[in-house]
């Protein structure tokens, strides 16, 4: 059963909807996201799904994945926090930013605290030169910016996540 | 100050909402298109505008209109909204603040190239936005300004935004439209122009943010008074996107004409710390990196003047760098991301990119460095002209500019091209 057209039956047709009847294939880069909704990542299950649906090569998706920095095939942290290291960015502080926020988690970039909630990941340039030290947060329904950020308000956004997750609440 | 042209919302804080940019005249100019003008006759009017590009390379908007095949239907118009150019923050501005005026824009560019169905392609990072431009369709399918026979024609346009995921390489054209069909972003081989072979193998104009958001003014005062503004070569008013080592970071919109001094010190607030200028990076990342003296920064800048400066306007993304930033530290950052960001399609890019990023990292660590800037040099030198499309050329500037015109900051020496 293709659990993932039983589930979002709705919104995979407003997807498909907004493409030529005949190029059904240009909806697999929003059927990717609706996919990564839940867990935050993309299950293999999903790929085969997905090519079921759009009557394509399951390699045809899975090559999206690996491709495109969005999608994720691993479980990371709920929160997916995002630094812009680019040029723009590293000339107003993010690189120290990133090394003291990092060190503040114990962790590396690319690596997740171990109550499963962060994840830090060095990225390229988000369009917000003029508001470094600046991040993107990435879950499974969406992404947030956060611009002319420092460690402490950062560390202050992620004790709230961290209260929220342990009262059980969705929120960014 | 003269009223804003693109940035609107900084004299109408209001404007994304639809009473009051149609206060400001909104939509009359895609009204008065649809209703009386013919197709040609608005391409006609934005080629005497004078309008060009302004995603990177300036090329002429309404020839670039006229270059669609009309023996093959459909025609399709494609946004690029995937603005990704380090340095660059200012489509999204435009879009975010000043919406309609956007869309008003797209609307425009379809009307002029028959097109019925228009995709709007926003890098996946802009969720937000993207969610707000779907508002605003519906909001203007719901008024009646978008969808079946419209303003009692026969024309019918539908507008549809579409997310990236992630991926630099989709701002170039044709790599956005294979994105757009559900493929790997990568660059087709061009010729055929996405004019002759787009979307879906049809007719395709593919326009920036920046260029669609001109569009409702020049149709509502005139070509005339468009090209009025600027200068002789580059019609228009430019958003540049300030930012590095300046005090006051941002978008700031001007005549083309303009100074780099103006634009740094009058606009920008000069540099952090009152430190010395060093250089400009005028197209971001992308750039050929300009040497600042006294000339330099009191000469009118538009795409021309760019060139004769040794560099390219490109999208104006103008990084600042000052006395404090060493050259060999920031041509590792612009090679690494584009080691990051090409796509794999062509060997001297994929390659070239990886041996300069380690390169870079040679040198930096001071590792036999005056031999690693000479090897540099020379894999950058052998990139030039031999990668698909643009991001391999765009990735050696940075380094051949550095090493070129700012020898004293590097080891030994090389047979450089430009001396």
């Amino acid at each position: 059963m293709n659990e993932l057209n039983a589930k979002y039956a709705q919104e995979i047709e407003s997807i498909l909807a907004k493409y030529p009847p005949d190029q059904k294939r240009s909806a697999v880069m929003p059927l990717l996201f609706l996919a990564q909704q839940e867990q935050g990542f993309i299950q293999d299950r999903a790929l085969t799904e997905i090519s079921e649906i759009l009557e394509i090569e399951r390699s045809e998706v899975a090559a999206l994945v690996g491709f495109y920095t969005l999608y994720h095939d691993q479980q990371g942290g709920k929160y997916r926090l995002q630094v812009c290291t680019d040029l723009g960015c590293a000339l107003r502080g993010a690189d120290e930013f990133l090394e003291k926020l990092c060190s503040q988690l114990e962790i590396q970039p690319g690596e997740t605290t171990p109550d499963g909630l962060i994840t830090i990941e060095e990225v390229k340039c988000l369009a917000a030169c003029d508001r470094a030290p600046m991040y993107q947060v990435q879950t499974g329904s969406g992404i947030t910016y956060h611009e002319n950020q420092t460690v402490e308000s950062t560390l202050e956004k992620i004790a709230r996540w961290k209260e929220q997750a342990e009262r059980g609440e969705e929120s960014r | 100050m003269n009223p804003y042209i693109l940035l609107r919302h900084r004299d109408f804080p209001a404007i994304h909402q639809l009473d009051v940019y149609e206060e400001q005249g909104g939509f009359k100019s895609f009204q008065r298109a649809v209703t009386s003008l013919e197709p040609q006759e608005v391409t006609e009017i934005v080629k005497e505008s004078g309008l060009r590009g302004r995603g990177g390379a300036g090329f002429p908007t309404g020839l670039k209109w006229s270059f669609m095949d009309d023996s093959r239907w459909p025609h399709y118009v494609v946004a690029n909204a995937d603005e990704s150019e380090p340095g660059t923050f200012k489509d999204r501005e435009i879009m975010e603040k000043n919406p309609l005026q956007f869309l008003e824009g797209v609307a425009i560019a379809a009307y002029a190239v028959g097109a019925n169905r228009a995709y709007i392609y926003l890098r996946g990072e802009f969720w937000q936005l993207t969610d707000e431009l779907d508002r605003k369709i519906a909001e203007l399918e719901s008024a009646g300004l978008l969808g079946d026979d419209l303003f009692g024609t026969d024309y019918s346009l539908r507008l549809y935004t579409h997310k990236g995921a992630g991926a630099y390489i989709c701002g170039e054209e044709t790599a956005l439209l294979e994105s757009l069909e559900g493929k790997r972003g990568k660059p087709r081989i061009r010729p055929p122009f996405p004019p002759a072979f787009g979307l879906y193998g049809k007719p395709t104009v593919v326009n920036n943010v920046e260029t669609l958001a001109n569009l409702p003014l020049i149709l509502e005062r005139g070509s005339d008074w468009y090209r009025g503004l600027g200068t002789e070569d580059t019609a228009g008013v430019k958003v540049f996107s300030l930012s590095g080592r300046v005090n006051k970071p941002g978008n700031y919109e001007l005549p083309f004409g303009c100074t780099l001094r103006e634009l740094i010190f009058e606009q920008g607030g000069g540099i952090i710390d009152g430190a010395e200028l060093k250089a400009v990076m005028p197209a971001g990342a992308s750039s050929s990196i300009i040497r600042v003296d006294d000339q330099i920064l009191d000469t009118p800048l538009d795409y021309a003047s760019c060139r004769e400066m040794g560099s390219d306007l490109g999208s104006g993304s103008m990084i600042i760098i000052d006395e404090t930033v060493p050259m060999d530290w920031l041509i590792q950052k612009t090679v690494d991301f584009f080691q990051h960001e090409s796509c794999g399609k062509c060997t001297p890019c994929r390659e070239g990119t990886y041996w300069m990023n380690h390169l870079t990292g040679r040198i930096q660590q001071d590792d036999d460095a005056a031999n690693q800037v000479r090897l540099l040099y020379d894999v950058a030198s052998n990139m030039r002209g031999k990668c698909l499309c643009a991001l391999g050329e765009f990735a050696i500037m940075g380094v051949l500019t550095s090493i070129d015109r700012f020898p004293e900051e590097f080891p030994g020496q090389v047979e450089s091209e430009e001396n």
